[in-house]
């Protein structure tokens, strides 16, 4: 018999209390279920194996004829005739309350610390909405991170998304915990939070972090939604919605600067490519679903400013490219939407230069609204431009030499060699507890452009090199 | 509004929903789906069953749930009050929006594109008795102070018909019955208000020939690489190398009348940027505010994937619609590669077969249908108009062999191809003039030409010369360092240098370089290679290359984009004078 016949005259409301047994056909994290009431796209459902444990689902294809649903606990332990399923006739939401500061939680916002779960005050659909464009506040306020290269040169800014794109054995995790300890927006004494959503993330470099932020006393505002290496992989596609959720709950309810650190974007996708060819969707570039770049730009797009509202969502996402590919969907992907990155280098890496940062590659574009005179200081546009441009000949300049030999090289070239190796020791580089103030970091800079003769120095005005060139 | 049941949902799968128990629903039509009403579209018909994309987040809409039909398709709403405004990928005015709905975007929210409450002052062409027929004007309406807005009849009014009444001058609402005409025993009805489905072109008499170049005022662009007027362009381009940044400065400086400015799929805070930036700037040609000429449509890439590919023809619908009135409109969609890959994730949804990288394999028809709607035409109205595409295209892993980026090539002229290298060292705008091209330069030249005393050219053609030159001469300093080259070659490499640094590159935040009159890039060329020949003249006399170098005027050269600014253009004659002083005096002490 067809189903929507069956349930054609019953109240809506009170299909949601029914709950059905005996699944069709389990694959992976997928259950299909037929013979159930209509069942609406995106609900949340309750699942209980035959031991009588609890999981959550959610329904991610409905027809007339059964029902596709994603468990995120993984279906180990359910079989087909004795699971249960209860559909709840509500989107996946998350109870927000800002008492999850302080808390360790798993990726669907329940107790991890052994405690009992957070009770919430208000429950929101995990999945948002969009911020109307015309509500949003443009980012503007410079945030000071203490790390001369990113201050300097990719400058973040509340409410920016700026990732970090690293490879696997580089000292991500160290630069971001480095930026939670140290980032703050002078001036202004601001109400800080900290979201860290972990997804496939092994158990010691949650340790790591946990750690560091217990170190620097900033533990009770911070929330963390940690879905481990050894949790089940569909975790992760959620974990960073419910993070997310309360980000934005944070942020622009209670007024909190609110920096959201997610770590490895790489295992979310991972994770979706996997759902995808779970379904037999049909796949875009490397296996990766057609949606992918929506799906990103669902997460990303959840940070900025809202018109009239105090808080804000600063977005610091890390990403390992596989294969130090930059130009591998997830990376590119991820580029066409933030606002900028951050580009590790292998090479500099290698070198045991920290952080490993490659200002060339790397981008802050919303850099040239933040900074200049009354946000960081008026030599600061062209004297970044001017360190751009000046190292990047130093990159020519390297290629001319091993071709023809150092000792071959012109003058001024000799001190571009001389200028490359004090902007990589001394600007660059720095200690894991160093932090640089920005003038600090915009007089180092003067240090090292003050080796080039002022004649090179084209993109800073005669008044600037009056004032800071010290050659 | 609640149509008529056209049938029940039968799966929903993301934003593709299939419905069966079809009655009666034609291709394209739009539809509201559920209790809801949330807006669709239908895009295949099979036996009693068809596919409808939706324009909202499906959460919450079951199988059973009705479907209802609207019995027209998706359409704009073309009428007084679009400029200055600031639409979704359906039309939906985001200001009115965030009225009824908040910060966030809510689900089911239909609200009319323009508002049906204000007064326009209305003043009618036509008088009692005047033939009309579709597309023809019939009054019009001081929309913004540098826009006219004329009332047209909508062009699907067939034949020739006769005014029977037409409303006095004076303060109406859009929805009011301003006009009626009458063939024969029938008669019509019409306001200032008219509806056209996005997805097929506005009618004209008569496609023209491009004659004259759009000027932006981008230097690269206008002097090496010119767009007509009515043409269509390609900017494509990897994450960072300024894409946004080039269509913003096109949007702001170009001459065309109106500005469509799309966002397709890209980032919030880039539209707020506009929204925030837009009113404050002042044209350079006519005084007033930038806003006054602009429509924005804003489907950011959090927005749902199926308005993301509507926006795209929803902008082109309203560009269409003022080419009509006359203007020269120039729209700009940032970037087509993201309503590239809606396409493709509708089609995966809808289990299509796919073609190259998982695109449909109708993506390139589907390009060549919008760039066709491009073109300097002979409106129904009897005036000239056109519409100039400027399309970003984001390229898959900064790959131009991507399918996009490839199709897109076969059905634009020109192509401004941003380069990463160029981008790294902060070159803006980083528009390769190795890779990029312009099919235009024929068409604009004579125009151009009178502009600059015929030289245009022939400049430019020297300039492509030198910079093809420099780029071998660069293979060998690679190999063997500037110093085993001698001197005139040399010289290649530092004019070339001066002109990319002192031409080539342009600020976009400082006040006077950002906009670059043609006037002043006309002198601006003439310098560069006069300078060259000097110099070449000067090193025959056994100049060193140093020392030409040294001089001040050289120095000035290359400060010039900031320092003259547009209205002080003699300056640069000046210049040219004092180059020629120092170069003659420098000559002298070699000459024996």
């Amino acid at each position: 018999m067809k189903s929507d016949k069956l349930f054609a005259d019953v109240d809506k409301s009170l299909l949601a209390g029914r709950e059905y047994v005996g699944a069709d056909r389990i694959d992976g994290p997928l259950v299909y279920m037929r013979n159930t009431h209509p069942v609406g796209y995106g609900e949340l459902v309750e699942i209980t194996a035959p031991d009588g444990s609890r999981k959550t689902g959610q329904v991610l294809d409905t027809s007339d004829d059964a029902v596709c649903v994603q468990v995120f606990e993984g279906t180990d332990g359910l079989n087909l005739p004795d699971t249960r399923m209860h559909f709840l006739g509500e989107p996946l939401s998350l109870s927000v309350t800002e008492s999850m500061l302080g808390r360790v939680m798993n990726g669907l916002g329940r107790s991890r610390d052994g405690a009992t779960d957070p009770r919430g005050e208000e429950s929101r659909d995990v999945n948002g909405s969009a911020i109307n464009p015309t509500s949003r506040e443009y980012p503007r306020d410079f945030i000071q991170t203490g790390i001369s290269v990113i201050d300097g040169m990719t400058t973040l800014i509340q409410g920016q998304k700026l990732p970090i794109f690293s490879g696997n054995g580089m000292s991500h995790n160290q630069l971001a915990a480095q930026i939670a300890r140290q980032a703050k927006v002078r001036g202004g004494k601001s109400d800080f939070a900290i979201v860290f959503a972990a997804m496939g993330v092994k158990y010691d470099i949650a340790k790591y972090f946990i750690d560091s932020f217990e170190s620097s006393g900033v533990l009770d505002n911070v929330a963390l939604f940690l879905s481990l290496a050894d949790d089940p992989s569909i975790e992760r596609t959620i974990t960073p919605r419910t993070a997310l959720t309360l980000a934005e709950h944070l942020a622009f309810d209670k007024g909190k600067q609110v920096l959201v650190i997610m770590t490895d974007m790489t295992n979310y996708c991972e994770s979706l490519r996997e759902i995808g060819t779970l379904r037999g969707e049909i796949p875009s570039r490397k296996g990766y679903p057609g949606y992918l770049y929506s799906n990103l730009a669902e997460l990303y797009e959840r940070s900025g400013k809202i018109a009239g509202r105090f808080g804000s969502i600063t977005q610091l996402p890390i990403l390992t490219m596989p294969n130090d590919d930059i130009s591998h969907p997830i990376p590119d992907l991820t580029g066409y939407i933030t606002e900028g990155q951050i580009v590790f280098d292998r090479d500099l890496s290698g070198r045991g230069i920290y952080p490993p940062i490659n200002p060339l590659p790397s981008l802050s574009r919303l850099m040239k609204d933040g900074i200049g005179e009354g946000m960081t200081r008026d030599d600061h546009p062209h004297l970044s431009n001017q360190l751009f441009a000046s190292f990047s000949h130093v990159k020519d300049v390297r290629n001319l030499a091993s071709v023809i030999g150092e000792e071959e090289l012109t003058e001024v070239d000799h001190l571009y060699m001389k200028f490359g190796e004090f902007f990589e020791q001394k600007f660059i580089t720095q200690r894991y507890d160093e932090d640089r103030s920005i003038e600090e970091t915009l007089d180092l800079a003067w240090e090292a452009l003050s080796i080039l003769p002022s004649e090179e120095l084209q993109r800073l005005t005669e008044e600037e090199i009056l004032d800071h060139y010290k050659g | 509004m609640q149509g008529r049941i056209i049938g029940q949902v039968k799966r929903v799968n993301g934003p593709v929903i299939t419905i069966k128990g079809i009655t009666d629903c034609s291709m394209m039509e739009l539809v509201h789906v559920g209790e809801g009403q949330i807006v669709g579209e239908v895009v295949k018909l099979d036996g009693e069953c068809a596919t409808v994309q939706v324009y909202e987040d499906a959460t919450g809409i079951a199988p059973g749930d009705n479907v209802y039909g609207s019995g027209r398709s998706l359409s704009c709403e073309l009428a007084p009050g679009l400029v200055g405004n600031i639409y979704d990928g359906i039309q939906r005015p985001l200001e009115k929006l965030r009225e009824l709905s908040g910060d966030f975007i809510a689900k089911g929210i239909s609200t009319s594109a323009v508002s049906h409450e204000k007064l326009f002052h209305f003043v009618p062409t036509l008088k009692t008795g005047d033939k009309v027929s579709g597309g023809m004007t019939f009054a019009t309406v001081q929309e913004t102070s540098r826009v006219l807005h004329k009332i047209m009849v909508p062009s699907n009014i067939v034949g020739e018909w006769s005014v029977k009444s037409i409303k006095e001058e004076g303060d109406y609402k859009v929805t009011e019955e301003v006009l009626v005409i009458e063939k024969g025993e029938s008669e019509k009805t019409l306001t200032m208000v008219q509806y056209h489905p996005i997805r097929v072109p506005r009618p004209v008499k008569e496609r023209l020939g491009l004659d004259r170049p759009l000027v932006t005022g981008l230097r690269v662009i206008d002097s090496l690489f010119p767009l007509a007027n009515g043409g269509t362009v390609a900017i494509p381009g990897g994450f960072g190398t300024g894409k946004t940044m080039t269509q913003h400065s096109i949007a702001q400086w170009c001459d065309a009348d109106i500005i469509v400015y799309i966002g397709c799929g890209e980032r919030g805070n880039e539209m707020t940027d506009v929204l925030r930036e837009f009113p404050h700037l002042v044209d350079p040609r006519t005084g007033k505010s930038l806003m006054e000429r602009t429509i924005l449509i804003a489907n950011t890439s959090n927005m749902p994937v199926s308005a993301r590919e509507a926006s795209i023809y929803t902008g082109i619908t309203i560009a269409e619609y003022y080419r009509d009135m006359g203007y020269s409109v120039a729209i700009m969609a940032d970037s087509t590669s993201r309503w590239a890959e809606a396409l493709r994730e509708l089609s995966g949804r809808m289990e299509e077969m796919p073609a190259e990288e998982g695109f449909p394999a109708y993506l390139a028809t589907r390009i060549a249908q919008f760039y066709e709607r491009a073109g300097h035409m002979l409106t129904l109205d009897n005036t000239e108009g056109s519409v100039s595409i400027i399309g970003a295209v984001s390229p898959a892993g900064g790959d131009f062999s991507e399918p996009v980026t490839q199709h897109t090539r076969r059905f634009v002229r020109c192509f401004w191809g941003l380069d990463r290298a160029l981008a790294s060292a902060r070159h803006y705008p980083a528009i390769s003039w190795l890779d990029s091209y312009s099919e235009y330069i024929d068409e604009v030249s004579s125009w151009w030409d009178n502009k600059s005393e015929g030289k245009w050219s022939k400049n430019r053609t020297r300039i492509m010369e030198l910079l093809r030159k420099e780029k071998r001469l660069q293979q060998i300093v690679k190999l063997v360092g500037p110093d085993a080259l001698p001197d005139s070659q040399n010289f290649i490499l530092e004019v070339c240098n001066i002109f990319k640094s002192a031409f080539l590159q342009q600020n976009a935040f400082d006040e006077i370089d950002r906009y670059c009159s043609v006037e002043k890039q006309v002198a601006m060329m003439n310098i560069i290679l006069a300078y060259y020949d000097m110099g070449n003249d000067a090193l025959k006399k056994g100049v060193p290359l140093a020392k030409i170098r040294r001089l001040s005027s050289v120095h000035d050269i290359v400060k010039m984009r900031f320092t003259v600014s547009n209205d002080s253009v003699d300056d640069i004659e000046h210049l040219t004078a004092k180059l020629f002083r120092q170069m003659t005096q420098l000559g002298g002490l070699y000459e024996e």
